[in-house]
């Protein structure tokens, strides 16, 4: 209980933090929409709706994946920034407690990336989503950000241990697009990039969110995304402490 | 059992230059560093900039891990026991930064309580006492980025004590504040110690170590080099005398000459306005005033005086004596 109303708080204070600064809020919507864009401009000149669908869903999930994995990046950088990191360090509290709310936080900031890129697709490209099964499409939607988040979280804890890890958060951001299949089918990737793909949850959680929409039954999918996402918690919260402990032996908890 | 004890810590830094041949090198910070602080003490560590009182602290919060020496806190080992060691020490710096300024100085307070572990029950009740207690009832909803130097560094210390910890670290608090400022957190922090809280509290400044501990270490290049009461280590260099000479534009290697003569036990150079002071302890029975200012190469020379040796004067003795 105690666990999760930290968790909880720590969601509520991150949020807050974050759309604190209407530019940050702005940018982090605005920016995903020209990468939206551009697909759907590629995507337009096929000439297919159901193609142009594809891509609608697939930018809005890009949408959430580019605010999370930037945001988790910069979000710890600006922790060493504002002198808190150490204090954070130096609580009672467990890291990865700490960690955790940040990663969900910022995926909440990828989910007003999601509803204006699905409104801007609406609005200016004329994608009618036509979603078939609306109660399973929130559940693919929310097991999508939870998971994402949860990467996000295990992101975090590198940028903790490597002063100049928030580079990781930019450079994972295109590779993600493609392997998880957000514009391009799995089927166009080499037999040896799959493995990759089904190691990511926002992969599962794409495929649900598309089966949810067409109207298929998306819950193995969802089931895979909440396994792979608790499994990244898992993996975080077990090389939290590792971690941690060679930061403070390398000394690269604060900026000097 | 001592609250605090450190033994024989070291700590290395190990920095590069170049990108391409990077060459790297050991920096130690810290050599070797022993002292006990006991139950209700409030224990300083003076030095100058870079001397590593700033690593001993965080070897002692659990931000560093020694290279190697052990230190204990109400005993449980900082390396071994880190979240015991947490749960009962208070951590506060000096200077602005450390706080979300996007946020208000109650939601600062409230996030860590979370992380402190205060109940929630008693968290509004607790946050409502430290901030009438820093002096910031009534600014408690406006964001932090409004604050001043002062009021943020009183947030430190409300932040500090969230969970009421038996013992706190202050390094350098006083930093920066304004003289009323740095007087009332002074008060503060001799109200903590009546409380029966032990401190381990790092500054620059003499008058405050003087004021305020009952025991001093210095620490110059990462080594303990006295270590005793402030009476006892004013008492070293009481015997002496100091000679003040303002000088206007002080000729190149005065220092070095100055610091060569018979009967001198430390130079040092301040920086005022338009001139420089140029401070030379002395032995009690030489007279060099006259000598002194030969070495001065003619400069124009200001007001001379002579007086006691001050806390200060230990001090500047102290780290000086192996340049």
């Amino acid at each position: 209980m105690k666990t999760l109303r930290l968790i909880w708080m720590g969601w509520l204070f991150q949020f807050k933090q974050m759309r604190r600064s209407s530019f940050d809020s702005f940018l982090a919507i605005l920016w995903p929409l020209f990468f939206a864009t551009v697909a759907f401009f590629m995507f337009r000149q096929g000439g297919d709706p159901d193609a142009l669908i594809y891509a609608g869903l697939g930018a809005a999930v890009m949408g959430i994946w580019t605010a999370t994995s930037v945001a988790a990046g910069s979000a710890l950088q600006r922790e060493r920034w504002y002198g808190t990191l150490e204090i954070l360090v130096a609580a009672p509290a467990h890291f990865s407690l700490i960690l955790l709310p940040i990663g969900l936080a910022t995926a909440t900031i990828g989910l007003y990336c999601m509803v204006t890129t699905l409104l801007f697709g609406r609005i200016a490209f004329g994608i009618e989503l036509g979603i078939q099964d609306p109660a399973a499409f929130a559940f693919a939607v929310l097991a999508t950000l939870l998971s994402i988040g949860a990467l996000g979280f295990l992101i975090a804890v590198a940028f903790a241990r490597y002063r100049n890890a928030w580079a990781l958060g930019a450079v994972s951001e295109y590779p993600v697009w493609l392997v998880c299949g957000f514009l391009v089918p799995l089927s166009f990737l080499p037999d040896w990039a799959r493995p990759i793909s089904w190691l990511l949850a926002p992969t599962w959680g794409m495929r649900a969110i598309r089966s949810a929409a067409d109207g298929g039954s998306p819950w193995a999918e969802i089931g895979m995304c909440v396994l792979l996402g608790a499994c990244y918690v898992a993996l975080g919260v077990l090389v939290t402490n590792r971690v941690l402990r060679a930061a403070r032996a390398r000394a690269s908890l604060a900026l000097t | 059992m001592a609250v605090v004890e450190a033994i024989d810590l070291h700590r290395t830094y190990r920095t590069s230059t170049g990108t391409i041949r990077r060459k790297w090198k050991n920096v130690e910070a810290v050599r070797g560093v022993s002292f006990e602080i006991e139950k209700g003490e409030l224990f300083g560590l003076l030095g100058p900039n870079g001397a590593g009182k700033t690593t001993t602290i965080k070897m002692l919060i659990t931000l560093l891990i020694p290279t190697s020496g052990t230190a204990r806190v109400l005993g449980h080992d900082v390396v071994k026991d880190a979240r015991e060691v947490r749960r009962r020490i208070g951590y506060v710096f000096g200077g602005e930064r450390g706080v979300y300024e996007r946020l208000s100085g109650y939601d600062n307070l409230r996030y860590f309580a979370e992380l402190y572990g205060v109940p929630p029950k008693e968290q509004k009740e607790r946050i409502a006492y430290l901030l009438d207690l820093v002096g910031l009832t009534g600014r408690e909803q406006e964001r932090t980025e409004g604050y001043s130097r002062g009021m943020k560094q009183r947030l430190h210390v409300a932040r500090g004590l969230l969970h009421d910890p038996p013992v706190l670290f202050l390094d350098e608090p006083t930093i920066g504040l304004d003289p009323v400022g740095a007087r009332e957190l002074r008060a503060t922090i001799a109200t903590l110690v009546d409380a029966g809280k032990t401190v381990l509290l790092t500054t620059h400044y003499m008058f405050e170590a003087d004021a305020l501990c009952d025991r001093i270490a210095v620490i110059n290049k990462g080594e303990i080099v006295a270590h005793d009461t402030p009476l006892e280590l004013k008492r070293g260099v009481v015997d002496g005398t100091v000679v003040e000479v303002e000088v206007f534009g002080i000729p190149d290697g005065t220092v070095d000459k100055v610091r060569e003569l018979a009967g001198v036990l430390a130079v040092s150079v301040e920086e005022r306005e338009q001139a420089q002071m140029l401070i030379v302890q002395t032995k009690p029975e030489v007279e060099l005033t006259n000598v002194i200012l030969g070495t001065l190469n003619g400069a124009s020379v200001g007001r001379i005086s002579r007086r006691e040796p001050t806390l200060e004067d230990a001090y500047v003795s102290l780290v000086s004596a192996d340049e």
